[in-house]
């Protein structure tokens, strides 16, 4: 892993909100936020289910815009980005780790992991060595060709692990990455995650759970939409 | 994003999917093929029609008189000086009418034509057996008779009708000749006529009204300047009075003929065409169900960095790979209906290659055209609510 310069900003947050409108209703899920991560970061943010922590999640994963505000990732502004320009910074610059692992279960380990490299473009014997290199470093080097649904849910979210550092991104995020397992398998997912931000990822987790944020060498709370350090 | 990946992916997506992709190429399949099958035979009836066309000899030029009571028609001198021209090789009037024929207690009414010597090089006859209407048999008036098979076979059954004295209208004819069989033609057959001197047929009708003279020009690029000037020699005969004939030359017969046949072909074609167009849109309809279907998986492939063209490329090619694929199996089995086809029908049936050509792109076409809207679907998707989906 190259060793990247501290102290920067990998995202950069201000007055953001998000704005749903149901009817006449209007529901503000994201509420006046600002919010700075620094290359290296570890940052967890927690908050109960509706305080709007994944919809914080998909705008910083630019799945999803936000109504008002601006969002710089990595220097780049969002809002003056179109779809293709999102999708070639969500291919560089972030990797994701779902709660419920998101792999398409019809490829195996390797063609998971191989996924993020196709839509970047790298060359197929490349991705298949950086592939076997990825699942090797989370320990999978004997499962490559299994499928999904022949590993069990820690192994399949250490595939989800490999895939999210396929293209060596500076933002990791990771929305509830042991909601779906067991204790144990949590804890082992968790070293992982630590591990990855010991050699210089900067790391943003989702959860619900206080004991997982707390790992975090920096926890931000969330609640109605408004950001609590 | 390469494109040996997107159609990588495509295909695997097809081969999870089996029986759902077999039974949306089948329609296509069908349709390739009753496009071919349907073309072909339409196409081995012109050339039928054609090659029968072309066996009553190619330079052949046919008027039709019309001509209105004894001041309108033509004489037999006439009508052999029309022939007279460096461009016209070979002229016979004629006389048709129909009449009683008789041989022991047989009687059948058939056509009588009178002619003259060139007839038989003109038509193409081929004789079974004796000979044809010479001249001599012409100056002299004598009475002789060349007769059609089935006219020999009606009235002799298995007796050799050769020397055989029949009676026409009461009049005694010697059967100096019999014709092979012509086989069933669309020109009036001459299996069931009976030829006799044209000069005789005067005396015999006591009309001297020719209703037809066949011509045949020297060569077949003369057939045009051969037939100019047989219009302006009936002009002058007939005042000009244009509708009392008619000309017909064997490449307006061919083009006349080839035309309706086209017509037909194509209309058998578009027929089928139909049934491709329904393929498609039994393609539309599996790709909305998949892309229905795979909605979570384009948002997946979405929030690891797939653009709105990988996603898009990734469906047409699907989309075009089952049309594709259906089309080439449709070429196939087209091929063999046509061959089975021609096999049973006695006729010539071979797929042209512009007919394989045009069949197999227009699947293309529609896999490409009823593609596009669920593909278009697919890469539309927005990133979160397509992950969102359950």
């Amino acid at each position: 892993m190259e060793n990247r310069k501290e102290n920067r900003n990998v995202i950069t947050i201000k007055n953001l909100s998000k704005i749903y409108k149901m009817g006449d209703n209007i529901v503000k899920a994201l509420d006046n936020i600002n919010l700075t991560v620094d290359e290296g970061e570890f940052v967890s943010i927690v908050g109960p289910s509706g305080s709007g922590k994944s919809t914080l999640m998909n705008i910083i994963g630019c799945l999803d815009v936000m109504t008002e505000g601006e969002y710089y990732l990595n220097g780049n502004d969002t809002r003056k980005l179109n779809e293709n320009k999102l999708a070639e910074l969500r291919s560089s610059e972030i990797g994701f780790i779902f709660q419920s692992f998101n792999l398409l279960q019809k490829l195996s380990a390797l063609e998971n992991v191989e996924l993020p490299m196709i839509y970047k473009g790298i060359p197929a014997k490349e991705r298949y060595n950086r592939a076997v290199e990825l699942l090797t470093m989370v320990g999978l080097e004997k499962r490559i060709h299994h499928r999904p649904t022949e590993l069990s849910g820690g192994q399949q979210q250490r595939v989800a692990i490999a895939r999210a550092l396929a293209n060596n991104p500076h933002l990791i995020l990771a929305d509830e990455p042991t909601g779906n397992l067991d204790s144990q398998s949590g804890k082992e997912v968790m070293k992982i995650i630590k591990e990855l931000n010991e050699r210089g990822n900067t790391i943003i987790l989702i959860t619900h759970d206080i004991n997982v944020a707390n790992q975090a060498k920096r926890t931000v709370k969330i609640m109605d939409g408004k950001i609590y350090e | 994003m390469a494109l040996m990946q997107a159609i990588k992916m495509s295909l695997k997506s097809i081969i999870d999917n089996k029986l759902r992709s077999f039974l949306t190429m089948l329609g296509i399949v069908i349709g390739v093929m009753s496009v071919i099958g349907l073309v072909s035979l339409g196409q081995g009836a012109t050339e039928g029609v054609t090659s029968q066309i072309k066996s009553m000899g190619s330079n052949l030029i046919m008027v039709s008189i019309m001509g209105r009571g004894m001041d309108t028609s033509l004489s037999y001198s006439q009508a052999m000086s029309i022939g007279d021209s460096p461009y016209i090789s070979q002229i016979s009037p004629i006389m048709s009418a129909n009449a009683y024929a008789k041989y022991g207690d047989q009687s059948y009414e058939e056509n009588i034509s009178g002619v003259n010597e060139n007839y038989m090089a003109l038509r193409n006859l081929k004789l079974r057996e004796g000979r044809f209407i010479l001249s001599i048999d012409n100056d002299v008036r004598q009475k002789v008779a060349v007769i059609g098979s089935n006219v020999a076979s009606d009235l002799f059954g298995f007796t050799d009708p050769l020397g055989k004295t029949i009676k026409l209208d009461g009049n005694n004819f010697t059967v100096v000749g019999v014709l092979a069989s012509g086989g069933s033609s669309i020109s009036n057959s001459y299996d069931d006529s009976i030829f006799i001197p044209i000069k005789t047929m005067f005396v015999f009708q006591r009309n001297r009204g020719i209703t037809q003279i066949y011509l045949s020009a020297t060569e077949e690029q003369y057939v045009n300047i051969a037939q100019y000037h047989v219009e302006n020699m009936l002009n002058t005969i007939f005042k000009g009075d244009k509708n009392a004939y008619r000309i017909l030359n064997q490449s307006d017969l061919l083009s006349t003929v080839n035309s309706v046949s086209n017509t037909l072909s194509m209309m058998l074609g578009g027929i089928a065409g139909i049934a491709l167009i329904v393929g498609g849109i039994g393609i539309m309809n599996i790709m909305l169900v998949s892309v229905t279907e795979r909605t979570r998986e384009i948002g997946i492939r979405k929030a690891l960095g797939a653009k709105k063209k990988d996603i898009l490329l990734q469906f047409m090619i699907e989309s075009l790979t089952i049309s594709g694929v259906g089309g080439i199996v449709g070429v196939i089995f087209g091929f063999i209906a046509s061959y089975l086809m021609g096999h049973f029908m006695n006729m010539a049936v071979s797929p042209s290659i512009n007919t394989i050509i045009i069949s197999f792109s227009f699947s293309l076409l529609i896999g490409l055209f009823f593609g596009m809207y669920p593909a278009n679907k697919a890469a539309g998707l927005k990133p979160i609510d397509a992950l969102r989906y359950e």
